[in-house]
């Protein structure tokens, strides 16, 4: 768990408090995401957890300890840091790249090289191929791959990360969503998430922080921050088609009714969601969907209706 | 002519290897001072954002100066001899290799730095393992050019009885014997051709691998 308490910090020169008294629980096992205008103090919020920035007052806890009593170059071992640039070390190859901690931890080399295998397996990045590669021979996603891996390679509980698809192509990008998305939540790791895109943060994040001027307008699941939006800022922020971005939150299994699709109703998965079975629905002229298990046994239907009702269910 | 040389060099073996070794002595040390010198500092410097401009700015006025005209000034202050010569000589050699040492350390990726802090290195092993490693072509690019100015200077230090092949160049001159100041001017020469080549490899070998084009 990480509790931010009061936390205040302006940088020289600025009237303006960067950040000015965030409060903010972040639950174990739960990706934060810290979002808001440029200059709303996301990311400063994010790299006091780790003392790269120190707060001028206020608290940090992480894991109950409080971070200004650890030593710095200890507290930064114990957490996974990405950033948007990467920034890995271009003289060394991938797999000394993601040794570092572990190198700076003292492990013996057959650990490491074990660990390292293990990590680029991990973000599908074959050890045998890349293990021996340099940084520049790869692309921007493949870097990102491997920033991650470095960053999880002495399974710290705790991983802040700072845009790390900012720098990446649409499509590379929502891929890469996909697949640390799994990889994190599998290995329950407490996440610490910066971006600028809401969408993003809509996909990833267990709750969502909307910052502005240094303060925390609204902390809340992406589905209550898409439902309730505290005020007009966030209804702005969140944008203009929030029920489609909330519908692309629910699935469509807890809305299948018993009955027999019309023929020509698309078939579709029970895990696809409302957004886009919605999508099919119009695609193909259909007022319901056949909806179809794992095996692909037919389950029932999702009508225009229900979807309809799912979403003023939002609006209320 | 070259016969000519050839044969003084053989008939005067003792002086000819005396003023080679000191002329190569004299190279060395001076490269090697202001090395031990420039490198630590410029890496101190280089952290600094004015310094830095400041420091590179001074070290630019300074290449200016021409050898003959630093070891000038030199002379009524130290005197003559060896000392006077290779203080002077180090002082030639400081501009290329501080202003090198900052920009190479000023070059290092400001990405990699923020990661590294980031993932808890130390100051010593940021230096040590990252920002070294990367400046390093250019430190050594920096040496390289210092040497050859410090081995070309070197002839120079005759003037203000520094000794070296200098001393050849110079009588040769006086006395208007070729063959005398070709055995000053032709080693001068082929040691500046080599340190070059050595120190070129060596820029080479100093490149980590990922980062040789």
């Amino acid at each position: 768990m990480i509790t931010l308490d009061r936390l205040t910090k302006s940088f020289g020169g600025s009237a303006q408090s960067a950040v000015d008294g965030l409060s903010l629980t972040v639950n174990t096992g739960e990706i934060c995401v810290l979002i808001g205008p440029s200059g709303c103090g996301k990311t400063t919020t994010m790299r006091m957890i780790n003392r790269m920035v120190e707060p001028d007052s206020g608290r940090i806890e992480v894991g109950g300890r409080d971070v200004t009593k650890i030593d710095a170059v200890e507290l930064r071992r114990s957490i996974g840091y990405v950033i948007q640039q990467v920034g890995l070390f271009p003289h060394m190859t991938l797999a000394e790249n993601v040794a570092t901690v572990p190198r700076m931890l003292g492990w013996d080399s057959a650990r490491i090289a074990k660990r390292v295998d293990e990590l680029l397996a991990l973000v599908h990045m074959d050890p045998a191929i890349y293990r021996n590669r340099f940084p520049r021979e790869l692309s921007g996603g493949q870097k990102q791959r491997v920033g991650v891996a470095r960053a999880l390679a002495a399974d710290p509980p705790v991983m802040l990360m700072d845009e790390p698809f900012g720098a990446i192509d649409p499509i590379t990008r929502a891929r890469l969503q996909d697949e640390f998305l799994r990889i994190l939540r599998e290995l329950g790791k407490t996440i610490v998430f910066v971006t600028h895109d809401i969408d993003e943060a809509i996909r990833m994040g267990s709750r969502i922080a909307i910052l502005r001027n240094g303060k925390v307008v609204q902390y809340d699941t992406p589905e209550r921050i898409l439902s309730h939006p505290a005020d007009a800022f966030v209804e702005a922020f969140v944008g203009g088609d929030r029920s489609l971005k909330r519908l692309a939150l629910l699935t469509a299994g807890p809305y299948v009714e018993s009955g027999t699709p019309a023929a020509g109703a698309p078939r579709l998965p029970a895990a696809t969601p409302l957004r886009d079975a919605l999508s099919a629905m119009l695609d193909a002229g259909a007022n319901e969907a056949a909806i179809v298990g794992e095996q692909g046994q037919p389950l029932g239907r999702v009508t225009l209706q229900s979807i309809q009702q799912a979403a003023a269910v939002a609006r209320t | 002519m070259l016969a000519d040389a050839w044969n003084y060099v053989l008939s005067h073996p003792a002086q000819f290897y005396r003023a080679l070794g000191v002329h190569v002595a004299l190279s060395a040390s001076a490269l090697l001072i202001a090395a031990l010198v420039c490198i630590p500092a410029g890496i101190a410097v280089a952290r600094k954002n004015g310094l830095s401009l400041a420091v590179v700015n001074a070290a630019n006025v300074g290449r200016t100066l021409p050898s003959l005209a630093v070891l000038a000034l030199v002379m009524p202050i130290l005197g003559t001899g060896f000392a006077p010569a290779l203080f002077a000589l180090t002082l030639i050699a400081l501009p290329p290799i501080v202003t090198h040492t900052i920009v190479g350390m000023r070059g290092v990726d400001a990405d990699a730095v923020d990661a590294a802090i980031g993932m808890g290195m130390t100051r010593a092993a940021l230096l040590w393992r990252v920002e070294l490693p990367m400046a390093m072509p250019v430190i050594f690019a920096g040496l390289r050019t210092a040497a050859v100015q410090i081995i070309s200077g070197a002839v120079l230090a005759a003037f203000i009885g520094g000794g070296g092949l200098g001393d050849f160049i110079t009588a040769g001159i006086a006395m208007m014997a070729v063959p005398q100041l070709l055995v000053g001017a032709i080693p001068v020469a082929l040691l500046a051709l080599g340190t070059d080549f050595l120190f070129g490899a060596l820029q080479r070998r100093m490149t980590p691998q990922g980062l040789r084009a």
